[in-house]
């Protein structure tokens, strides 16, 4: 017996849309299998892990501040791998969006007005566009990999983070503690709802960011030329399309909205320039972008699914005593069947059994 | 051994049927070549021909039937196993590795394991052999279409097979080398070898072949011998109806002012293994079809690039079209200027394998037609590409399977019949086209060729870049010939003959003892 994938001629639109929660939903039944196998009693386990982490009101709140930066530069990364340029530096990025916006409370502390916001986010995205250039810039000067550029430049990111939030940015009355000084209100991102919790208008800008780009790509003249170009280089050339300035407008976007996820993290959910700022979200978004299979749209859920797998992991260890590393575990399969459904909607199994003729050598 | 292959054939099909989804692509195919004969299989694309032989290959699996080989039933289930059977096959869409060179990718074929300078070495003495010339160490993505063919032919030689399955193979080559590549098959059957041999150009199949099986819709329609048929009757047999045959009209057409003017355009090579443009000099004047002869790889593509703006020149003046000086713009700028291109490659150069047919439509016309199918922001007007595209597809016959099928779904002939139909429908002043009819069946062909006599005789200028010789003595007022990045003075129809063409091919230059022999043979 062999199986063959046959290619189908149209895809399902209802199917394409509910493949993720159909991969949920299988995730959920392997994780079913999982924990029955570990001895633990499975319903409360999945109940522990993907239901409680949803059920009150303040850990929403929580589950909205992990997902923003992770919906935000997935949005970004959508587009610039559709395109074919792989960025993987956007944890760089985003640190270096944090240090930009970070300037101006910290450089001009008494610059507080209602243009404070508004143009430390502009600052956020503008380093983070700058700092997407530079693997751009060496890929189409010098033709160089851009994975490995736009990845080694995270460490260069990191290392002038630490060195700003232990030194020249280091708050003079903060007791010799690395970090800067606590951002003034002007310069903070304000909670959407105060009374109830901590999420803050990341949130809201990451779900902007995410439909303004899904019309792009969908309805724009721009968006066409990213999947021209990505889907095949010799005919984006025929259109007029030019594939280098395409290398640009992928990372500067993916780049800047990076940036904008770190300086919106830094003014909303932490409040000053800390020397880590991120917990990996620029390589967690990698998974969500593909999660959302490259689609803007696609990477809100994502973005959510992956911020609650966080949370339970974290539940599960604390209420379970099952390690952490559960939530790798998850990440793992949902991922898994992810890639299923979407291969299983763009083609049909086809099992063949015996042989049509007799062998014979 | 002869004995007992006597009077059993070769290989044999009883009822082979493949079906994808609801489509009987092969239905019930009964097929036999006998040793020691060349064997046509005719029909149009998408009769099912590709199909046939990918399942005689071991590429498909059949849904029903059998094969027989030597008499004997045989599950053929890779093609690895085809070939140690002793079948040999040159794909009509080569299969070959772009990034490794051309003897590497003979190596991975190869059961034994052989240094690859010896597979070289080898390769190189065959080609010379078989006036398939070719470098060995060259990468493949480098090559041309031709190039890379006789990669494939050289590398089923090498196999020794006692079934050898051509896919169109002369259609890249010069009617010289045609004529040795006959003169090849002719000795292999000698040896005793079979050879299934497709082909579009009913010519050759008459002169090659000596039994035929014609194919239409994945049925079996006729058994023939092709010498006792007309070219006609064997049209008819694959179309199912009487083809119309592409005629000029009798009158020599009165030509308007130029419409294409290149001058001395150079170009160096782009990558190691391209040719050089050398001070090209051409004229299309309104009206007028120029055909553009030459072997593959000796610079058609490159030419393609630099006179459609996806390559630039320095200075404007290189190039003109439609009367403006223009080599310092790109493609869109030249397209804006009312000139219309169509590559040789169908997917991946002038359309997106994995977009629909509608969005393809926009690929080469978001310039151009900015007013109708863009509003502000670039928003793209779907109502309007689509009804353009529903209006290609009515107005060039496209056959289709869904609604707004991607691009890669569509046979050859189809897909072609769209590209050409997308620049059409703009009814441009000047058209270039590279290969309008590789591997497009007779129907699409004619129906092709049809559109572009019609497109100059409504005041165009055409240039046409072909290997084909027969499609440019069919529609050209003048043929020149590229060889080796020159271009040679264009040669008028009513003093061209296949002879004179040839040899600028083969790149005699005029003034040449050959070239002057002919040209007095031609003259008396």
């Amino acid at each position: 017996m062999r199986i063959e994938l046959i290619k189908r001629p149209q895809q399902s639109a209802l199917f394409s849309a509910v493949s993720p929660l159909l991969a949920l939903a299988l995730t959920v039944v392997a994780g079913f299998i999982i924990f029955s196998a570990l001895g633990k009693p499975p319903i409360e386990a999945l109940y522990i892990y993907f239901i409680e982490p949803l059920s009150e009101t303040w850990q929403l709140h929580e589950l909205a501040i992990k997902a923003a930066p992770l919906i935000m530069i997935a949005v970004g990364l959508s587009v610039c791998y559709r395109s074919n340029n792989w960025n993987i530096g956007a944890e760089g990025q985003f640190i270096i969006g944090g240090i930009a916006g970070s300037l101006i409370p910290i450089l001009m502390p008494g610059f507080q007005n209602f243009l404070t916001l508004p143009l430390m986010l502009l600052f956020g995205f503008i380093g983070g566009a700058a700092m997407g250039a530079i693997p751009a810039l060496l890929k189409t000067r010098f033709n160089t990999n851009e994975i490995l550029t736009s990845l080694m430049l995270v460490y260069v990111a990191q290392l002038l983070l630490d060195w700003l939030a232990r030194g020249v940015f280091r708050d003079p009355n903060g007791n010799n503690f690395p970090g800067s000084i606590r951002f003034p209100s002007a310069a903070r991102l304000p909670e959407i709802i105060p009374s109830q919790g901590s999420a803050h208008l990341g949130i809201v800008l990451a779900i902007v960011a995410a439909v303004i780009v899904w019309v792009m790509m969908k309805y724009l003249l721009r968006g066409f030329e990213v999947k021209v170009l990505g889907g095949s280089p010799r005919a984006g050339r025929f259109a007029g399309f030019s594939s280098s300035k395409m290398v640009f407008f992928a990372f500067i976007l993916s780049g800047g909205l990076a940036g904008l996820a770190g300086i919106s993290e830094v003014s909303g959910a932490i409040g000053q320039l800390r020397e880590t700022i991120s917990p990996g979200y620029g390589f967690a978004a990698i998974i969500v972008a593909f999660l959302g299979r490259l689609n803007p749209l696609g990477a809100i859920a994502a973005g959510f699914v992956l911020a609650l797998t966080y949370l339970g992991g974290e539940g599960a260890q604390m209420s379970l005593g099952i390690s952490d590393k559960v939530a790798r575990v998850f990440q793992g399969l949902l991922l898994f069947f992810v890639l299923g459904c979407d291969t299983l909607i763009h083609y049909r199994i086809r099992l063949v059994f015996g042989d049509p003729v007799k062998a014979s050598r | 051994m002869q004995s007992a292959t006597e009077g059993t054939p070769l290989l044999k099909t009883v009822g082979l049927t493949k079906v994808f989804g609801e489509v009987k692509a092969c239905n019930a195919i009964d097929l036999s070549i006998a040793p020691g004969e060349i064997h046509a299989l005719l029909g149009e694309n998408g009769a099912g021909k590709s199909t046939l032989v990918k399942m005689m290959f071991g590429v498909l699996d059949p849904s029903e039937g059998e094969i027989l080989w030597k008499g004997e039933p045989v599950r053929i289930g890779s093609p690895g196993e085809a070939r140690r059977l002793g079948i040999g096959m040159v794909f009509q869409h080569f299969s070959l590795f772009e990034a490794l060179t051309a003897a590497e990718n003979i190596a991975l074929v190869l059961e034994e394991k052989t240094p690859i300078s010896k597979i070289a070495d080898t390769a190189r003495k065959l080609s010379v052999e078989y006036g398939l010339p070719l470098d060995p160490h060259a990468m493949v993505g480098d090559l041309s279409v031709g190039e890379r063919q006789r990669i494939e032919i050289i590398r089923c030689l090498l196999q020794k097979p006692d079934l050898i399955i051509l896919d169109e193979p002369t259609s890249v080559l010069t009617p010289q080398e045609a004529n040795k590549m006959f003169e090849t098959l002719e000795r292999l059957k000698a040896e005793g070898k079979s050879i299934l041999y497709i082909s579009h150009r009913l010519d050759e199949v008459k002169r090659l072949c000596d039994t035929a099986t014609v194919l239409r819709h994945g049925q079996v329609v006729g058994h023939c011998v092709p010498r006792d048929e007309t070219s006609s009757s064997l049209a008819n047999m694959m179309v199912g109806s009487d083809v119309e045959t592409v005629k000029r009209e009798g009158a020599a057409p009165v030509f308007g002012k130029p419409l294409i003017e290149i001058r001395n355009l150079e170009r160096p090579p782009a990558t190691p293994f391209s040719i050089p443009l050398r001070g090209i000099d051409l004229t299309v004047r309104a009206g007028e079809i120029v055909g553009i002869a030459g072997v593959a790889g000796n610079g058609q593509g490159e030419f393609f690039e630099a006179v459609s703006g996806e390559a630039t020149q320095k200075r404007a003046d290189i190039v003109s079209l439609n009367g403006q000086d223009c080599g310092d713009k790109g493609i869109s700028g030249r397209r804006l200027l009312g000139v219309g291109f169509a590559p040789e490659e169908r997917l991946g150069h002038g359309a997106v394998p994995s977009l629909p047919l509608s969005e393809n439509m926009l690929l080469s016309r978001h310039q151009t037609d900015r007013r109708s199918m863009l509003g502000p922001f670039g928003f793209v007007k779907n109502a309007a590409v689509r009804s353009a595209a529903k209006r290609v597809i009515g107005e060039m016959d496209v056959r289709k399977t869904a609604e707004d099928p991607e691009a890669a779904a569509l046979s050859g002939g189809n897909l072609q019949k769209y590209l050409i139909g997308r620049e059409l429908d703009r009814q441009p002043a000047v058209m270039i086209v590279d290969q309008p009819t590789w591997g497009v069946d007779a129907g699409a062909a004619a129906r092709i060729r049809k559109a572009l006599i019609a497109l100059a005789r409504s005041g165009s200028a055409v240039l046409v870049i072909s290997q084909d010789l027969d499609e440019l003595f069919e529609i050209s007022d003048s043929i020149a010939v590229m060889h080796d990045g020159r271009l040679s003075e264009p040669v008028p129809i009513a003093e061209a003959t296949y002879e004179k063409i040839g040899l600028l091919m083969g790149g005699a230059e005029p003034g040449h003892m050959a070239f002057a022999g002919v040209k007095e043979e031609a003259g008396a």
